[in-house]
């Protein structure tokens, strides 16, 4: 079965001043977007307390909202996590005023005891699954864990790819990069869905998935390189999407399949990790495609800079 | 067949066959147990069963099956629900005393000859199988206030012996030191000498000098703080896993997390208040002279007429000991315990330091007491709170243990040491107490979790399902759009599954829901190399291959491209298993583990099978 036509040779490079364009824009409208929106940051970096807790039968959130208000417990985070039987409140100590004399872990169990207290008292068939508290300066250091971490899988992916290929496509596969992380924060500003350690660790993951695809292109680009006997740049990069196109695609659907499964039956512990994984795959299979090659072609990569250096290297020199 | 050597087809049998064979205790779940081991020398026996079976007939929760294993002297009772478990500990452990430790565990029902070779089930996560999770913070400033308050002292102490008359020692602002006063510059260069050649963890620099007074500051230097900082840690997770034994968790994670945090990880347990209880007790010692001879303590212990001027204390092992009321010396006194060697003769030994005041008290009483017994009293205390009509009761809890009782060879004051231990690591565990006891080490717990045996449950349970239509769904759709070769590459699929596991059994890689997402994302991923390699195939057979060529240059051609899709994101997922915090190095370790085996069972296996299976015909088409 084939679902592209293997011949096509759609011109992706002719629509580079429109794609990186529109590449460009939603860089800028998703730093915009961080920078007015901010993240909904969640429990594992803002600290305080979390209370889960499960309904023998259906409720509505606001009721639930309004139980936590009437017993005195200010600015409650409520969310339902998958259906409407099972919610997640989230508070910080000092909005429950019983626990004002109380510090740290102390104040936390009390919090957290004056939840299920207070939603007893509206509805006694509710039931507490867990609970976790966070100290807000461990936060803190998760979140320059984290940078430091994205930083490290950056720098480390371009040396790789730096003395693999060239220097230009270790710029590409940077700049690309950060369109895909930036624009995949973007919708996170922009849907204000909890932002926390696992959607962290996803956009890690989609840093991965997406350099994964670009190689595949540019390996592709440094082959037909160097087989071609006088195609102009153009062609080539041309030629190495169209050729490369299906299993783009193939290969970001079957990703995309297995995190579809994730997010619908995985439960709500991986659901930020799904819904990000979806979103890196669509924008990083989109900038493989429309991004990605359009910067080789402006970095002026060319034939001679693709050549094997047999004296250096006699790895490459047998390749093809 | 020249395309692929014989030794290969042998190594992916092997291999597979392994994987097999170590995923394979994965599928026999753990049953509720638990676990009885004796305190003190309380024997575990057949009379032991026979008396915990008489318990569980009576609170009416028979046992599936009760084992007694005499070597490591622990009873074991499995149970078909965790209702059954819990009830039955309950009983046990208001019926058995203190002389048993009464824990919750979770039996393996893996057979014995694949425990024989070490082949094991994945330990499961705190958010498969519910239980609390502490994270632990030392309070780095209260380490510098003790430190610098101790110097102070000494400093204060040396100059005095060393009769350098100064105005003052005090303390600077936290983290800046110590700073004396001195009269004259003359005295300043002696103390400063002084100071430096006693205490070369300290940076000795001159301060302003106004009139007569000279000022000379002396700060702890970074590496020692960090030095500190490490060994409060570290004898912190020793005095926690001492005492979490206590609590009845039968496999605790204690461990280290970053410089300065520790995580404690108690399956099963879900009163937060009660497991705060136990770690966050405080321990102290005393040093007390030893009074009487060993029988005399062993009659006194028996016929309970103990001295008058006397008190009887046990040791570790339960052996009695007669001290005497007075205390010679409290561990807040003590400022080093270090384990070692001696020097003389070898032995292990645990060299120990006083500040002045117990240097003075320990001199006095050595002087008049040379050849008889000292003693080291361990005491930890803790608070119980209780519900007395309504009302929180709070009651201390103090345990008292002898953990060193030695002759007092000749008179000794600020410096000495116990000589003669049995081992090096008798030794530092004896050090380890020594400091455990010398100052409550500020320790706050920054993070705390309780999750539901239910909602554990109900994690295993989606995790497992989106595993199965994940891997269900991929299959489905690499067949149909690769036919013969997708089915080959979904049987590379499935054993990368396999393996997978197997790896991550045997480095024993804490199963967590992220890993569970680390898995499904692998499978999902895994399939890449095979849409490469098909991918090629059909090239090469449009460009005018013929078919065993077209598998030839396929996987030629795509195995470079593989290699380094596959490297950059090893470095991704390298980065995760940094991240250090654990869930995400789970989710990090599972992507790594994932990607390595998935370039074997993607590139060999299917390059293997595909082989077999075309190998040696002539062949018009593929099935691709």
């Amino acid at each position: 079965m084939e679902i592209f036509n293997h011949n096509s040779n759609f011109n992706f490079l002719g629509l580079r001043r429109f794609s990186i364009g529109l590449a460009i824009l939603l860089m800028i409208g998703s730093i915009g977007l961080i920078l007015t929106k901010g993240f909904n940051y969640g429990q594992d970096f803002v600290g305080g307390v979390a209370v889960e807790v499960e309904y023998q039968s259906p409720i509505d959130p606001a009721d639930v909202r309004s139980a936590l208000e009437k017993s005195g417990l200010e600015n409650p985070l409520v969310q339902a996590v998958g259906g409407t039987r099972d919610f997640t409140i989230r508070m910080q100590p000092k909005d429950d005023k019983n626990s004002v004399a109380l510090t740290g872990d102390e104040a936390a169990a009390k919090v957290a005891g004056d939840v299920v207290a207070a939603l007893k008292v509206t509805r006694p068939d509710v039931i507490q699954k867990s609970r976790s508290f966070v100290g807000p300066q461990v936060g803190e250091e998760l979140r320059s864990d984290g940078v430091v971490a994205v930083a490290f899988v950056i720098i480390g992916i371009m040396g790789y790819l730096w003395l693999r290929f060239e220097w230009r496509f270790a710029v590409a596969a940077l700049a690309t990069e950060i369109h895909d992380v930036l624009v995949t924060l973007g919708i996170f500003a922009i849907t204000q869905r909890d932002f926390d350690l696992t959607v962290l660790a996803s956009v890690l993951a989609v840093v991965g998935y997406s350099i994964n695809d670009k190689v595949v292109v540019f390996d592709r680009v440094r082959e037909l390189f160097r087989a071609s006997r006088n195609a102009t740049p153009e062609e080539v990069l041309n030629r190495s999407i169209n050729s490369t196109l299906s299993r783009t695609i193939i290969t970001s659907l079957f990703t995309g399949i297995t995190m579809a499964a994730l997010f619908f039956i995985g439960g709500p512990v991986v659901h930020g990790f799904a819904i990000t994984m979806l979103i890196g795959i669509l924008v990083g299979t989109l900038s493989s495609i429309f991004v990605a090659s359009p910067i080789l072609l402006w970095l002026g990569v060319s034939k001679k800079d693709l050549m094997p250096r047999s004296k250096e290297d006699p790895e490459l020199e047998r390749r093809p | 067949m020249s395309d692929f050597p014989r030794w290969k087809y042998a190594l992916v049998v092997i291999v597979l066959l392994l994987g097999i064979v170590y995923a394979l205790p994965n599928v026999f779940p753990p049953q509720p147990a638990v676990q009885i081991s004796g305190n003190r020398g309380a024997t575990v026996d057949a009379a032991l069963k026979t008396k915990v079976q008489d318990i569980l007939a009576t609170a009416k929760t028979p046992a599936s099956a009760i084992d007694v294993d005499a070597k490591t002297s622990r009873l074991l009772a499995r149970f078909a629900t965790a209702d059954a478990q819990t009830k039955a500990s309950d009983a046990l452990r208001t019926t058995l005393g203190e002389s048993y430790t009464v824990a919750l565990n979770q039996a393996s029902t893996v057979p014995g000859w694949l425990q024989s070779i070490n082949a094991f089930s994945m330990p499961l996560g705190l958010d498969l199988q519910g239980g609390v999770h502490f994270l632990m913070e030392v309070d780095q400033g209260a380490v510098v206030d003790a430190q610098e308050t101790r110097y102070a002292d000494d400093i204060r102490a040396l100059l005095r012996e060393k009769k350098v008359s100064y105005d003052a020692v005090n303390r600077n602002a936290r983290g800046q030191g110590v700073s004396v006063v001195l009269r004259t510059d003359a005295d300043r260069q002696s103390a400063a000498t002084l100071i430096a050649t006693d205490y070369p963890e300290l940076t000795v620099a001159d301060g302003t000098a106004t009139g007569n007074r000279f000022i000379l500051n002396a700060v702890i230097k970074p590496a020692k703080l960090r030095e500190l900082s490490q060994s409060m840690i570290t004898q912190n997770l020793t005095t926690l896993r001492q005492r979490v034994n206590a609590l009845g968790v039968s496999e605790p994670l204690i461990q280290q997390q970053g410089a300065n945090q520790i995580v404690v990880e108690l399956a099963g347990v879900q009163d937060t208040a009660e497991a705060k209880k136990i770690i966050g007790a405080v321990a102290t010692l005393q040093y007390r002279a030893g009074l009487y001879t060993p029988q005399q303590a062993a009659d006194a212990a028996r016929s309970g007429s103990v001295p008058p001027d006397a008190k009887l204390y046990y040791g570790r092992e339960g052996r009695p000991y007669l001290l005497s009321k007075t205390i010679i010396a409290t561990g807040d006194e003590l400022t080093s315990a270090v384990s070692g060697r001696d020097q003389q003769n070898g032995t292990p030994n645990v060299s120990v330091s006083l500040n002045s005041a117990g240097a003075r008290k320990m001199q006095d009483f050595t002087n008049g007491n040379v050849g008889k017994p000292m003693a080291v009293l361990y005491i930890t205390r803790t608070t119980e709170t209780k519900m007395v009509d309504g009302k929180e009761v709070k009651t201390p809890k103090i345990t008292e243990e002898v953990i060193n009782y030695a002759n007092i060879s000749s008179p000794f004051g600020k410096q000495f040491s116990t000589n003669g231990l049995p081992s090096d690591s008798e030794a530092s565990e004896l050090a380890l107490l020594l400091r455990g006891g010398s100052l409550a080490v500020p320790i706050d717990i920054v993070g705390e979790s309780v999750i539901g045996p239910s909602l554990g449950a109900d994690n295993i349970d989606k995790g497992f399902k989106a595993v199965m239509l994940g891997l269900g769904l991929v299959l489905v759709a690499a067949a149909i759009y690769y036919k013969l070769f997708g089915l080959v590459a979904d049987i590379a699929l499935f054993f990368n599954l396999v393996l997978l596991i197997a790896v991550m059994s045997m480095i024993h890689v804490t199963l967590t829901m992220p890993g569970i997402a680390g898995i499904v994302l692998t499978l999902g991923m895994a399939i890449d190399a095979n849409v490469l390699i098909c991918e090629r195939i059909r090239e090469e057979l449009r460009n005018g291959s013929s078919p065993l060529a077209a598998i030839r240059t396929g996987y030629d051609k795509a195995w470079a491209t593989i290699l380094d899709a596959n490297v950059t994101h090893l470095l991704a997922a390298l980065g995760l298993m940094t991240m250090g915090s654990g869930p995400i190095k789970g989710f990090g370790v599972t992507l790594f583990i994932g990607i390595l085996t998935s370039m074997f069972t993607s590139v060999t296996v299917t390059h293997a099978i595909t082989a077999l299976i075309h190998g040696g015909r002539k062949l018009k088409t593929l099935s691709v």
